[in-house]
């Protein structure tokens, strides 16, 4: 088992679409068959080995579950660099960031910064959609065009997920 | 992490914060973006017909460092020409403010960004 890809681990293609229903049972099947409580009597060798699989199989269901992690691995098994050192972006799009976070930051001095910051994360995760939809369609074609449109699309998604860990934050303070 | 006393003082008392209208013919705009951590940075100068930059602000939503890095350039590129701002390296911001390895990505987007507002303001021209 050790050493597969993450997606060959769980029985499937390398490939974006993937269903979360058949992913998440394949991962409880797979964590029954290497749970360490399964080797207490085995030899250390077997314990070891249980322990790592076990670690293998929580890394790629962690992964294959998060469209993002997804996305980053697949490129990765095709060979594509993400290059987080490059710093420039499509403009507007940087531009549309910093809206968003200056929305963000206005939220606490709304009358209702609940009902705000719920409606904030509404537009974000239409945003995010969208990045995932472009997604799907650019691994769907798979050439080198596709890929780099996969990158990029993957590199604003990155910008999502900080937003949405601000958004969570915010969240809680509020709460 | 601890901060330097450089970087606390600009994060506390940010320099130069805010925007220029980018539609003026003197004022270039640059923006950038770090993935890794989602830190954006937008950096303006207005220039004189003399091309020297006369101001410069920015906005950042981004870690200490990254807005040190950037309140730091502003003050760095007032009363310089476009040749000399340009010149400014990552490695003069992180030693000004004492940055750890970690954060050195920081001082780099706001050279970047710098680069991207002398490019942007001589495409206008």
């Amino acid at each position: 088992m050790l050493q597969q890809n993450h997606f060959a681990l769980f029985g499937l293609e390398p490939g974006f679409g993937i269903d979360p229903h058949y992913l998440a049972e394949r991962y409880r099947e797979l964590q029954r068959q290497v749970h360490p409580d399964r080797f207490a009597g085995a030899s250390d060798q077997e314990r070891l080995l249980s322990v790592q699989q076990a670690a293998q199989v929580n890394e790629a269901y962690q992964t294959l579950k998060s469209p993002l992690r997804r996305a980053r691995y697949l490129l990765t098994l095709r060979g594509v660099e993400l290059n987080e050192q490059d710093t420039r972006m499509d403009p507007l799009f940087l531009m549309e960031q910093i809206e968003l976070r200056e929305a963000l930051a206005a939220v606490a001095g709304k009358g209702d910064p609940l009902a705000a910051l719920m409606a904030l994360r509404d537009t974000i995760e239409t945003k995010e959609r969208a990045l995932v939809t472009s997604l799907t369609e650019a691994f769907a074609r798979g050439d080198e065009a596709a890929l780099e449109e996969a990158r990029v699309s993957v590199r604003k998604l990155q910008f999502m997920a900080r937003l949405n860990s601000e958004v969570e934050e915010l969240e809680e303070g509020l709460a | 992490m601890a901060y330097s006393d450089k970087v606390m003082d600009h994060y506390e008392n940010p320099r130069n914060v805010g925007s220029f209208d980018n539609d003026d013919a003197g004022v270039g705009t640059g923006m950038v973006g770090a993935p890794a951590c989602g830190d954006v940075m937008r950096l303006q100068i207005k220039v004189s017909e003399e091309g020297v930059i006369e101001d410069a602000c920015f906005k950042t939503y981004g870690c200490g460092s990254a807005i040190a890095s950037s309140s730091l350039v502003t003050e760095w590129v007032k009363g310089k020409t476009l040749d000399e701002a340009a010149a400014i390296k990552n490695s003069d911001i992180a030693e000004e403010l004492a940055l750890p390895p970690v954060k050195i990505h920081c001082s780099v987007l706001a050279e970047d960004a710098i680069k991207a507002a002398i490019t942007d303001y001589k495409s206008k021209h």
